[in-house]
């Protein structure tokens, strides 16, 4: 059964005609919410800070390829009829930039402090099942037992996650075969299907019951209902790409000196851009900014990527020195170590990789590629 | 402790990237506190063999007197870094090497006797040993800070080496080779710049010079794909760092490619 179908078995749904977005929005507000959500800016959809519902994306649809990227807007009033924009979640939670501590030295003493990490509670509305998948895939290594990141957590702890289902996958997204999408899974606090006049309300988590009684919301329809439906079923039909079962990924591993590797690095630019948008990459490199006398100074993270080769240096040498040992660390890792690492693949179907890639490099037919063949 | 000493040295160049110190601001003062500014000429203190624990070098080695002065630096320096795209690549003025310089010099000089060109305009790594490399046209104030601090701290400096497209993302930019508005030289191109130009929505003309362990060769294709004729894409690498052997090698491969015509 679907994750709507699922879903739409065991809970009621609330019906909010599109003419009352802003309700939505005012009763995030007055709960305690900055709304964050998707916007058009530099051509792309982007999460950004937004007040009134005629600041989302109305009528806009996406176009997606292998390293291409275009929007348009047509005649109608959806405000998520498209599938995903280059970043979602990630830089709200694993910041790009982040620092981790502070010291200071005078004459005496050297001391350690944690930089205040109070960060305004923010709704985040129009998020996607692969974005909460790769949510937990981040929150698996991030926040681990024993091994809790404070920097990531504080962050995490003040989302409030307004779900989507997405009705508009885009030609780069194959979030059905990895189990992660259309509609959403688990993990959102209130969900929304967006329907031609108005949106099935779902609640997620007690998080959302505040939010709910302000709207106090009728109960959806049996037609409603029915529609939304088949619009998610159309959703999952309409995708044309598929990642490999995960047992058959395993096979990567067999195949470490496959010819394909040699052909991809030929084309792979070494630049890293999958890694950035994909919303499961976690690698990070730590650096010192100390003042200019030395007395004192922080430590910060940014966000690395296997694609560099500062980030496979070791004693002053890299250790994945060509771009195919590096795509290989990256595909391997991300399709295969991670099932052992974290019970499943890295990879949740979003697509990103694959769409802003400025060489549009599609990991699913070099994972398929890779997989052909018995040999090795 | 004696105190640290500093120089500033201006070779061809615009002086650009002496603007870096100069708009240090704050940093500045701090700075001028903690060390002893020897010789800075754009800033007043003239010196040049002073010796020093440090000496910046902003510009290329195009002329005779070029050559002799890096040599008599680099003995009065106990480290040398060499700052911005002329002194780490050649700079601009390094076109010549590939072009009829000495018809270039007559075109643009009344009296171009008192030049005492060099056959190739060099980075000063062409002539002495430099410890660290600042690229960009022009290095800006974090770069040139991170390196007077790793240097007067003693730790070994940072080095950054790989392409601007990571740092252009963790700025939130949106790729405009993917999106269609611009071409882009990001993909290969050294990371460090703060990805400026794509806060203002343009693509990256490769001033920081090449990244390492990048494909050049792959986005050449890309850019060609995209339409850019072959002579426009060896342009694109033969620019401000036309001299770094990265962008050299790439700019000459798609100059010799077949139909290399402009089509």
């Amino acid at each position: 059964m679907s994750d709507f179908a699922k879903r739409a078995e065991t809970l009621a749904a609330g019906y909010l005609p599109r003419t009352e977005l802003q309700r939505l929005l005012d009763a995030l507000v007055s709960t305690g919410y900055r709304c964050v959500g998707p916007r058009v800016r530099d051509g792309a959809i982007q999460y950004l800070p937004l007040d009134r519902a005629d600041e989302f994306p109305v009528g806009v649809r996406d176009h997606q390829e292998p390293g291409s990227y275009r929007v348009e807007v047509v005649d109608d009033e959806r405000c998520f009829a498209w599938a995903n924009g280059p970043q979602a979640l990630k830089p709200l939670t694993f910041a790009p930039d982040e620092v981790l501590w502070q010291f200071s030295a005078d004459a005496s003493d050297l001391s350690f402090t944690t930089p205040t990490r109070a960060h305004p509670m923010t709704a985040v509305i129009g998020v996607r099942g692969c974005d909460l998948a790769a949510l937990r895939l981040q929150e698996a290594h991030f926040l681990a037992p024993g091994n809790r990141d404070p920097a990531y957590a504080a962050r995490r702890e003040a989302l409030f996650l307004v779900g989507v289902d997405c009705s508009h996958p885009a030609a780069t997204c194959f979030c059905t075969s990895t189990g992660d999408g259309p509609s959403l899974g688990s993990g959102y606090d209130l969900a929304l299907t967006e329907l031609d006049d108005g949106f099935l309300v779902w609640r997620g988590s007690r998080l959302a019951d505040a939010v709910l009684a302000t709207l106090d919301l009728p109960p959806a329809d049996a037609q409603l209902l029915r529609r939304a439906k088949d619009q998610q079923a159309q959703a999952a039909a309409a995708q044309q790409r598929r990642m490999p079962a995960p047992q058959r990924l395993m096979g990567l591993m067999q195949r470490l000196d496959h010819a394909q590797w040699d052909d991809v690095a030929a084309r792979c630019l070494g630049c890293g851009n999958c890694t950035a948008v994909c919303p499961s990459c976690f690698c990070s490199s730590h650096r010192a900014e100390p003042a200019l006398d030395g007395l004192s100074g922080s430590q910060v993270r940014s966000w690395d990527s296997c694609f560099t080769l500062e980030h496979s240096t070791m004693h002053g040498r890299p250790v994945r020195a060509d771009i195919r040992t590096r795509y290989r660390q990256w595909l391997t890792h991300k399709l295969a170590g991670w099932q052992s690492q974290y019970g499943r693949s890295g990879c949740v179907g979003c697509g990103r990789c694959i769409t802003w890639c400025p060489v549009g490099i599609d990991l699913t037919a070099e994972a398929a590629a890779l997989l052909e063949t018995d040999s090795a | 402790m004696p105190r640290f000493r500093l120089a500033v040295h201006k070779f061809s160049s615009c002086d650009g990237c002496q603007l870096a110190l100069l708009n240090l601001g704050d940093a500045l003062l701090e700075l001028a506190e903690l060390v002893d500014i020897v010789h800075f000429a754009e800033a007043g203190p003239v010196n040049e063999d002073a010796p020093v624990d440090l000496a910046l070098v902003e510009g290329s080695v195009s002329t005779a007197h070029d050559v002799e002065r890096i040599r008599r630096i680099r003995d009065s320096a106990r480290v040398l870094v060499a700052i911005g795209a002329c002194a780490t690549a050649g700079g601009l003025q390094s076109l010549r090497n590939r072009a009829d310089g000495a018809a270039w010099l007559s075109g643009i000089y009344d009296a171009p006797q008192h030049i005492d060109f060099v056959a190739q305009v060099a980075p000063v790594s062409a002539h002495v040993k430099v410890d660290l490399e600042l690229w960009g046209c022009p290095v800006n104030k974090q770069q040139v800070l991170a390196a007077l601090k790793d240097v007067m701290l003693g730790v070994a400096p940072r080095r950054p080496t790989a392409s601007l497209c990571l740092e252009c993302k963790r700025l939130g930019r949106v790729c405009t080779l993917v999106t269609g508005s611009d071409v882009c030289m990001g993909p290969v191109t050294r990371a460090g710049c703060g990805a400026l130009c794509q806060g203002r929505g343009r693509g990256c003309y490769a001033c920081f010079g090449p990244a390492e362990g990048v494909n050049t060769e792959a986005l050449g294709r890309r850019l060609h794909a995209g339409g850019l004729t072959t002579d426009d894409v060896a342009r694109r690498f033969h620019f401000i760092n036309a001299n770094a052997p990265a962008f050299a090698a790439a700019g000459d491969a798609w100059r010799r490619r077949d139909g290399g015509d402009g089509t």
